[in-house]
């Protein structure tokens, strides 16, 4: 068993009945601005993890709202926390703040369940 | 004559003596092994003295306050001062009165209520002298009262908010000497054993009411209000009295604050007096928001509240540690209990893909965010063109970023990572000097990147550089220019006067007023230390910045950062550009300037 | 008599002042540049149709000689005197006109490219804006500034709109249409050139507008990727890097172009923006006047007998200024009636 089992979904489909919304909503009272976000994808052609490895912030964001939170930590440990997005943004959305609070949030989370 | 009212003091004074015998240990124990040879082997050299004299400096006479604002300079002073020479110059009038030190220690506390006459000439004038001490602090208590209620009046926005507990003190402070001057009022009313200002109360007293009734529990009172004060102060904001004294030392020992939480943060922590003069240093004011200023922040550690927000929200501009009349290093303070918050959350960085590695003389890293300046990056280019620079440019594809965001945001474990990356490339190279044009490269660079034989220079002194070896071409150009400071290459790397030179070089700067230049220059809002602050706070912070330029009405606004250039940007009111946009600008075409000049007088005339 | 002063010579200023022209009143018409036409006069062609611009501006030349118009070009506003019934309209030169009825049709400004610093218009020479394009049209030669004929062109939606970064949260709405017109005209001039739209959205919100989306991809082959572009640089051989992600496959993507063409947003004017300060006219958060409602009081301002026609309230294409303007002419009418 994969250490983060705990947060798989295993659905076909986004089932949106049966999500868990508990961590988005976790950290949407604390970074509200990511869900104003209009998917342009500045930040992730700007990012400067990007430029090495797959990384996409904006997808990770949508991710955490459809409830696909499976590989999110593993996928946040990249990022340089650079500012390029928040610099970026059309809509100014504090991107280094989401990263920051989805991470946290993950880790409490998981020692909630543990 | 058998007394027992000071019994309360003699009790409150004890209990202060052991508490803080008992904290001070616990707080010498634990600093550093090196920490604690550092502070003794101190006690042998001449910085003692150094010590001793910004002792009475800050702990006593607060000259730091009294610079800044002086009525609130007076209110500490003569609480601190006029107390501790009240302590002296009493036990040195028992002393003469005595003869001797035969008496017991709390005697000169309550001295007017054991030497009911005084004969000579000598403890005359020691009880005016007493008396005008007594008068000296009375006026700051009336001070620190009017404060609380009207704060205006000391040229401060704010005042500090307080909790019950600190009330409890501040409230016994207030009552310990108008108590004494009730007592020995009260005394002098009955012996006539005071001078100038206590016999006339006591005379005053004497015409109202029945004295001797009130004789004795007026000095039981006094006797109280000590002990109360002296027992809630190691658990109130006045515990920052004795830590201060203790904190002078260690510091003028040499000791750092260190990147984690440990005792020498715990005693900077102890020694905020909460005098509130950083409050309005703060910007965030402005953008409502009022909980990470560095007094209420402090306070909600020393308290242990849950201060994580406060903590990510603070710009770390710097501008409250510049203020700052106890000297504490409040954003290394800050970023340690940081790091102690953000522990948990790991980064890692193994995908790095190493640019081509090439050999140069001289490296340019440009940073993450100049990536979205391309002006500051053709600028500089041409700039290395002209003086014909062998130049790598060592980020220009696959950046990896400098590492300074991450340390910002408490991630130093993670940010080593990319340190050691960005250092191999750079050894690698065989370059003799690195160019930064980021303030928040050039600071982790500087501070934190081991590259002994590499010169590390920001632009602006680079190109100053360029400019005295005549390796630039003249070219004033007919422009007023405002220089912002950037926080982190002002205060945080304390380099103001080389980018104010190139500037006077190439263009008319305008100079700003002094409490809004230089170390004390504000910040345009968009610092990578706010994490969690909102976006409307942030700009909030640049509008009321570019307001104050706009006052000035210059033709540019010139930075040095290109963080400071985005966020100014979005202002359309004053034309934000680069230092070295500047320059090029300059030498590419000082014709273009003079024609322009020549034009505007032509359309005046018609 | 009572006389009417129109500010701005664009579309519809003209709009105006012909309706009012008609129907006998005089009218005093201030232009701040040197001819009539204003913003108009940068496009070569309109969408949907294609309809010369210049052929639209020529049919208002006629009003020039009406002897009941007073024609004031190279006249700046300076200031609008309401303190008398009256109203004063002053000119930097010191011209005083009296004004028993005031239309504001100031127009917009094209939003100035080198703002949006990490686009590098003004950077690099192959960084164009859709008003140079439009130039380019005019001459029927597109050429890349570094002069050479584009093998491939980017054309980037929403330059200066939808973006707090230079403080343009609204939508400029025109720019997508312009940007298929643009595509198409290119790629009838230039038959082999690739033509990448960038867009956020596309908002085709004009009845034939879908149709001529439509026909940029089925009849000229026009890409279109869903990601708004990052950064821009230039290589060594002048082309333009261009950084965006396809945000519909979710992955980063970078292209080279021969040029890029950034379709720059509609703002509010220098005379609409300088209202925002002082009180006598309102203004919104993004600098256009603001009418008392946008319903069935889209002409009028809070101001008695001060009107608003065009885009001085908001982006409009052509079609909608005339329209907005006409209605302009019809509230001046009936109020120059009552009063």
């Amino acid at each position: 068993m994969g250490d983060l089992d705990f947060l798989k979904v295993k659905h076909l489909h986004i089932d949106y009945d049966k999500l868990e919304l508990d961590l988005l909503n976790k950290v949407l009272e604390e970074e509200p601005s990511f869900q104003w976000c209009i998917s342009c994808g500045c930040c992730t052609a700007s990012c400067s993890a990007g430029n090495h490895t797959t990384f996409n912030v904006r997808r990770i964001s949508l991710l955490l709202r459809r409830g696909e939170i499976e590989s999110l930590e593993k996928e946040l440990e990249k990022c340089m926390l650079c500012g390029k997005c928040t610099l970026v943004c059309p809509r100014d959305i504090q991107l280094r703040n989401v990263v920051m609070n989805i991470k946290r949030n993950i880790l409490k989370y998981k020692m909630i369940l543990l | 004559m058998k007394t027992y009212f000071q019994y309360p003091f003699l009790i409150g004074t004890i209990f202060l003596f052991a508490a803080l015998i008992y904290i001070y240990i616990k707080w010498y124990v634990k600093l550093s092994k090196y920490d604690k040879v550092r502070f003794k082997k101190f006690w042998t050299t001449n910085k003692v003295w150094k010590a001793i004299k910004d002792s009475i400096n800050d702990g006593l006479l607060h000259l730091s306050i009294f610079k800044k604002n002086p009525v609130l300079g007076y209110m500490h002073m003569s609480l601190a001062f006029g107390w501790f020479l009240l302590i002296v110059i009493g036990h040195l009038e028992v002393v003469v009165a005595k003869g001797g030190l035969n008496f017991p220690f709390y005697y000169a506390i309550f001295f007017r209520y054991f030497e009911t006459v005084h004969a000579t000439t000598i403890a005359k004038i020691f009880a005016a002298v007493m008396d005008f001490l007594l008068l000296f602090i009375l006026s700051g208590v009336v001070l620190a009262i009017t404060k609380r209620f009207y704060k205006k009046l000391f040229g401060m926005k704010r005042t500090t908010k307080l909790k019950t507990f600190d009330k409890m003190a501040l409230y016994s402070l207030w009552s310990i000497f108008p108590l004494r001057l009730l007592a020995e009022s009260c005394s002098a009313a009955v012996y006539n054993n005071g001078s100038f200002l206590t016999n006339t109360t006591g005379a005053w007293l004497g015409n109202m009411i029945n004295v001797s009734a009130i004789y004795e529990p007026s000095w039981w009172l006094y006797s109280f209000a000590l002990c109360f004060f002296f027992i809630a102060l190691p658990f109130s904001r006045y515990m920052h009295i004795p830590t201060e004294i203790y904190y002078i030392f260690l510091r003028n020992a040499g000791i750092k604050t260190k990147k984690t939480w440990e005792s020498y943060a715990q005693i900077q922590l102890y020694s905020c007096s909460r005098c509130g003069i950083c409050l309005d240093a703060c910007q965030l004011f402005d953008a409502g928001i009022s909980d990470v200023q560095s007094v209420y922040f402090l306070q909600f550690i020393r308290n242990k509240v849950d201060a994580e927000k406060p903590l990510f929200g603070c710009l770390i501009c710097g501008r409250c540690q510049v203020e700052c009349p106890v000297h504490l290093n409040l954003n290394d303070l800050r970023t340690a209990l940081r790091i102690k918050a953000s522990k948990p959350l790991t980064f890692s960085y193994a995908y790095t893909k190493k640019p081509e590695q090439q050999t140069a003389d001289t490296i340019y890293f440009a940073g993450c965010m100049t990536h979205l300046t391309p002006n500051i990056k053709k600028s500089m280019t041409k700039i290395f063109d002209y003086v014909g620079e062998n130049v790598w440019f060592m980020d220009d594809d696959k950046s990896i970023c400098c590492g300074r965001p991450l340390m910002l945001a408490g991630q130093y474990d993670s940010a080593s990572q990319l340190i050691s990356k960005n250092t191999e490339l750079i050894i690698a190279s065989g370059a003799k000097n690195i160019i930064l044009s980021c303030p928040y490269c050039y600071k982790v660079f500087k501070e934190d990147y081991l590259l002994p034989d590499i010169n590390i220079k920001f632009h602006a002194n680079y190109i100053k550089e360029l400019i005295k070896q005549n390796k630039l071409p003249e070219g004033k150009l007919n422009l007023t220019a405002i220089y912002h400071d950037p926080c982190e290459l002002g205060r945080g790397s304390n380099i103001y006067q080389e980018p104010r030179e190139v500037i006077e070089h190439y263009a008319h700067r305008i100079p700003l007023q002094k409490n809004k230049d230089k170390d004390r220059a504000l910040c345009c809002g968009a610092g990578l230390g706010g994490v969690n602050l909102p976006a409307e706070a942030k700009n909030t912070v640049a509008y009321n910045t570019m307001s104050y330029f706009a006052k000035f009405n210059p033709d540019v606004l010139i930075t040095a950062c290109p963080l400071c250039k985005k966020t100014f940007v979005r202002d359309r009111r004053i034309e934000t550009m680069d230092i070295s946009e500047l320059v090029v600008k300059a030498i590419e075409q000082p014709n273009d300037s003079k024609s322009k000049e020549t034009k505007e007088i032509s359309y005046a005339i018609i | 008599m009572k006389k009417i002063v129109v500010i701005g010579a664009g579309i519809a200023g003209l709009e105006v002042s012909k309706q009012l022209l008609q129907a006998n009143l005089p009218v005093t018409l201030i232009e701040q540049s040197s001819k009539i036409g204003g913003n108009i006069k940068n496009y070569a062609y309109l969408f949907p149709d294609f309809y010369n611009a210049e052929d639209l501006l020529n049919s208002y030349q006629y009003i020039i000689t009406d002897p009941n118009l007073q024609l004031l070009l190279n006249a700046h506003v300076s200031k609008i005197d309401f303190s008398k019934k009256i109203y004063n309209v002053i000119t930097k030169d010191g011209i005083t006109i009296p004004a028993d009825a005031i239309v504001i049709a100031t127009g917009y400004n094209t939003f100035d490219a080198r703002l949006k610093e990490e686009f590098g218009y003004g950077i690099y020479d192959n960084v164009i804006t859709s008003v140079e394009l439009e130039q380019m049209f005019k001459k029927q030669e597109i050429i890349t500034p570094s002069g050479k004929v584009p093998e491939r062109i980017g054309f980037i939606h929403c330059v200066g709109s939808r973006d707090a970064k230079v403080s343009n949260t609204y939508c400029s709405r025109l720019c997508c249409i312009t940007a298929i017109k643009q595509a198409i005209e290119t790629k009838k001039l230039l038959p082999l050139v690739e033509i990448f739209c960038f867009y956020i959205d596309l908002r085709m919100y004009g009845l034939l507008f879908e149709d001529l989306y439509l026909s940029a991809q089925r009849d000229y082959n026009i890409q279109f990727v869903r990601g708004r572009l990052s950064e821009a640089s230039e290589m060594i051989d002048k082309k333009i890097q261009i950084k965006a992600e396809d945000t519909l496959i979710g992955r980063p993507l970078q292209m080279s172009a021969d040029m890029i063409v950034l379709m720059v947003g509609m703002e509010a004017s220098d005379f609409s923006k300088q209202f925002k300060y002082h009180n006598d006219l309102n203004v919104n958060e993004h600098g256009f006047f603001d009418p008392i409602n946008p319903h069935n009081l889209r002409n009028l301002t809070a101001k008695e007998g001060v009107f608003l026609a065009g885009t001085s309230i908001g982006p409009m294409s052509v079609g909608e200024t005339i329209d907005h303007a006409r209605g302009t002419a019809l509230s001046v009418l009936s109020y120059i009636k009552s009063n």
